[in-house]
């Protein structure tokens, strides 16, 4: 199916999400759109889709204008989209959920088994391996994707929206993932890939858009182009897509984990006998599939879980910390940037100048005057205009409220805070995750420069690009349990992914022994 | 203008209220204008209309307050009703038990002892959430007819004089009197039961917003509600701010009894509440869980209240059930106000591109605090 879009304009309010965009999507071809966030590339797609309708502009199809107005009305023209949160119905089956709002047999009588089995058919058709029968709380989240990708098939889709489908993949899946969209292509299909990973941009796709403030700037075949170009045209300058620093130079050990478990809520371990040294002046990298034990060691080690879950010792700064809350912990210099910067990391509607103080807000010079129980406006908004200062966070108004800020300016405004402790330790999950390129490298600089300042640093990344070359040393979790430690300057990709699936890997890779 | 942004929508919610009112009024076959003149005439006159409506207001403002700070902090309290049956009570003891203490001492002490009680009543909810997860709303509810039942116990088989027809205690002592505005307003007599309360009840919502906005303590409770996961983040004790909420906010709750039993009628009444915790919630939805909204709020209501009587009396069709019916239009229009609004972050959230947030809005059905945090 061919799809183009003729000087789309969609604004919200004062942002102009998408300013006269012409994308043209040949048909039978992986087409990447790629972009920062809030570059207007998922407007776009969602206008395709009929989820917005644009201020102006037309969709075409097939040469022929269509007047698209809603989901439903692409969907009877073949197109397809699968979201970047799934939008399934956990406790249903997979064909269940595939003909939900498409039911097959009469008013009366819902006929499953029909669809059971062109569900099978297409699985098999794409080589899917997806069971009809399944119910969907018991697969992983890459059989879910697929479970979603055949919701589309099964409405005859002939083009494929993708948002971000990667995002929740290990490398592993995301290999069979291209080998499903190619089995696509094979077939006719044509399939649209909104990404901002570059490396995948390279891997899979024949054209790539390149999208920025609302506005196509580039438009070019995948084999003519390079990642450097790609994040040039995304960011509007050149882009260091390597992390400069050089070689660690540790000293004492600050955090000794020994024998370290954690307990699930239903007798599982989450994490099982972990043991490792974070030394002063270097980056422990923590390298896994999501899910692995990574969230409950950083939490374990932040205060946040119940001391009954935790068994072992955290000795930090010559202490034990297992008896201390998250306060104390804080106070003895152990700052944590969370992996969910909205659960966790911010308070949405509050103010910047009142999130720069959040696990600081009790003591001076957050508060003042008679036993330090009235906050100082003065010193906090000074706080918080020394973190907006010191990390770039846009727009600079420290009243705004934290949830009108993009995803990166959140990060840089929760790891200013955390960097403001300052910290001897810090922990720190998903750095980048959601966050601009340009914001990326600002981060990678800024984590990169406290080590080198001396403070010891914990981070747990789900980008293997990120976790390798930001870590001096490199764990991977399998499991709940530690499957070996790599040297991240000379494991591969490949290396690291046999480790985070319970694989073997080659000896020279791993050091010493877990 | 952006001060005045927040009053907008409520007052729209009120007009449109009484839009609707007068329909209904119209249908009845009685005359809108007519109605609502005698509404609001007898509100507004000098002295009675006025006194008594900042009278009625006294309580709505106290117990709008204790819902405001509960929401604040993430917590539906419901129990205000309990919470202030109890306080009453308890003050009325104080006052009866210690008669003989001077004023000096004696009114500070009934005060203390129905604030105290009101906030352990409170309490109790908040420990049973921080301690079982049990939720506050269902035990904020129980709690009610446990407060009922227990007082009316105490007063029937306890405190009621010999020979007394009415389900009431025997008098307060004299020094626990405290002092009608009467006394202090030229005009203003002192058959009107508007006292000292109302002073304390403005005083109270001073002291709300200083607590909530500016002190460290009020940081922790408002980021409780607003993401409990964040303010543990930050080194916050979840359960513990429970407790201190719900404690706060039954305190509040609590103090109706110092207007009813030291102001008004010198002992305690049994039955003497007019669903004022009930009332409370709407007034804190409609105040916008705003000290100064709850006052305004509460006056409206009290409007009402006042108003009802000349209506049920001078009209022909009309019942004072008008009142109930534009209060529960106020309340329909004001959530309705609500559902639009986060209907609208909701739009702007999937136009965001990145990570959706709607998680906020609406209450929670979980078991987190964050129940009704947005409202």
């Amino acid at each position: 199916m061919k799809l183009e879009l003729r000087g789309i304009t969609k604004r919200f309010g004062a942002v102009l999400a998408n300013d006269h965009l012409d994308i043209t999507i040949s048909p039978g071809t992986i087409h990447a759109i790629v972009g920062e966030n809030g570059a207007g590339k998922s407007t776009a797609m969602r206008i395709a889709y009929g989820f917005y309708t644009a201020d102006s502009g037309e969709v075409v199809i097939n040469d022929q204008v269509r007047d698209i107005r809603a989901p439903h009305d692409a969907i009877a023209l073949g197109i397809g989209m699968v979201h970047q949160h799934f939008m399934l119905v956990r406790p249903m089956t997979v064909t269940e959920n595939i003909v939900l709002g498409a039911e097959p047999g009469s008013a009366m009588a819902l006929d499953l088994r029909k669809a059971a089995a062109n569900i099978r058919a297409l699985s098999e058709e794409f080589r899917l391996a997806v069971d009809p029968g399944a119910v969907v709380e018991d697969l992983s989240v890459g059989q879910q994707q697929r479970v979603e990708l055949l919701k589309a098939l099964y409405r005859r889709a002939e083009l494929l929206i993708l948002d971000e489908p990667t995002a929740v993949l290990t490398p592993q899946e995301v290999e069979e993932f291209f080998a499903i969209l190619r089995r696509m292509r094979g077939q006719g299909k044509t399939v649209i890939i909104i990404t901002h990973k570059l490396s995948e941009v390279l891997a899979i796709s024949d054209h790539v858009t390149v999208m920025r403030d609302g506005r196509v700037v580039g438009h070019v075949r995948t084999s003519e182009t390079t990642a450097a170009e790609l994040a040039r045209l995304m960011v509007g300058r050149d882009v260091l897509l390597r992390v400069a620093k050089t070689p660690a130079q540790p000293g004492a050990s600050v955090l000794t984990v020994r024998d370290l478990s954690i307990a699930g809520h239903d007798d599982t371990k989450r994490l099982d006998t972990v043991s490792f040294d974070v030394r002063a002046g270097e980056i422990v990298g923590i390298a896994g599939v999501e899910g692995n034990g990574q969230t409950e060691l950083i939490e374990a080690l932040a205060g946040l879980l119940p001391a009954s879950q935790v068994t072992g010792s955290m000795v930090f700064g010559g202490r034990e910390i297992r008896g201390l809350d998250a306060r104390r912990r804080r106070e003895a210099g152990i700052a944590h940037v969370p992996e969910d910067r909205h659960r966790r990391g911010l308070l949405l509607e509050f103010s910047l100048s009142e999130n720069a103080i959040l696990g600081v807000h009790y003591r001076p010079p957050a508060v003042s005057g008679v036993g330090a129980v009235f906050l100082n406006r003065t010193a906090i908004r000074r706080r918080a205009e020394l973190i907006i200062r010191d990390f770039d966070v846009r727009p600079p108004n420290p009243e705004l409220a934290a949830r009108a800020l993009s995803g990166g300016n959140q990060q840089k405004l929760i790891i200013g805070r955390e960097f403001e402790l300052p910290p001897k330790l810090l922990l720190i999950a998903q750095p980048t995750r959601g966050v601009d390129i340009g914001a990326i490298e600002f981060i990678h600089r800024k984590i990169v420069a406290l080590r080198d300042a001396g403070c010891a640093v914990l981070l747990v990344s789900a980008e293997l690009e990120e976790v390798t070359a930001l870590a001096d040393r490199l764990l991977v979790l399998n499991g709940g349990r530690i499957a070996g430690e790599v040297d991240p300057a000379r494991a591969t990709h490949e290396d690291i992914g046999m480790l985070m699936t319970g694989g073997h890997v080659p000896s020279r890779v791993l050091k010493g022994h877990s | 203008m952006t001060l005045l942004r927040p009053l907008l929508f409520p007052l729209i919610a009120v007009l449109c209220a009484f839009l609707v009112g007068a329909v209904i009024v119209a249908l009845l076959g009685d005359s809108p204008i007519e109605t609502y003149r005698l509404l609001l005439g007898s509100a507004f006159s000098w002295p009675d209309g006025i006194g008594y409506t900042l009278f009625f207001a006294t309580p709505l403002i106290f117990t709008g307050l204790a819902v405001a700070v509960a929401l604040r902090g993430g917590l539906l309290n419901i129990g205000a009703e309990g919470q202030l049956y109890v306080a009453a009570f308890v003050t009325a003891w104080v006052g009866i038990t210690f008669a003989n203490l001077p004023a000096v001492l004696l009114v500070p002490l009934c005060c203390l002892g129905g604030i105290g009680a009101g906030a352990a009543w409170g309490a109790i909810p908040g420990v049973l959430k921080a301690r079982f997860g049990s939720h506050e709303v269902i035990n904020t509810i129980m709690l009610n007819f446990v407060a009922i039942a227990l007082v009316g116990y105490l007063t029937q088989y306890h405190y009621r004089m010999p020979g007394d027809p009415i389900m009431e205690t025997a008098p307060i002592g004299g020094g626990a009197h405290i002092p009608r505005l009467g006394a202090f307003i030229p005009g203003l007599p002192a058959r009107i039961p508007l006292n000292a309360a109302f002073l304390l009840a403005l005083l109270s919502c001073w002291l709300v917003y200083v607590l909530l906005w500016k002190t460290k303590w009020g940081y922790e409770i408002r980021a409780t509600g607003q993401n409990p996961a964040a303010a543990e983040y930050g080194g916050v004790s979840i359960r513990r701010e429970i407790v201190l909420t719900m404690a706060i906010s039954g305190a509040l709750a609590g103090m109706v009894g110092i207007n009813e039993v030291l102001g008004y009628r010198y002992r305690y009444y049994d039955g003497f509440s007019d669903n004022y915790g009930f009332t409370g919630i709407a007034v804190a939805l409609l105040g916008r869980n705003h000290p100064a909204g709850v006052v305004v709020a509460a006056l409206l209501f009290a409007v009402l209240q006042r108003g009802g009587v000349p209506v049920d009396a001078f009209t022909q069709l009309v019942s004072k059930d008008i009142v109930l019916i534009l209060q529960a239009l106020v309340i329909l229009f004001v959530a309705a106000e609500a559902m639009f609004r986060s209907a609208g972050r909701g739009q702007r959230a999937a136009g965001s591109s990145g990570q959706a947030v709607v998680g906020q809005v609406g209450p929670s059905t979980g078991s987190g605090p964050v129940s009704g945090g947005t409202i």
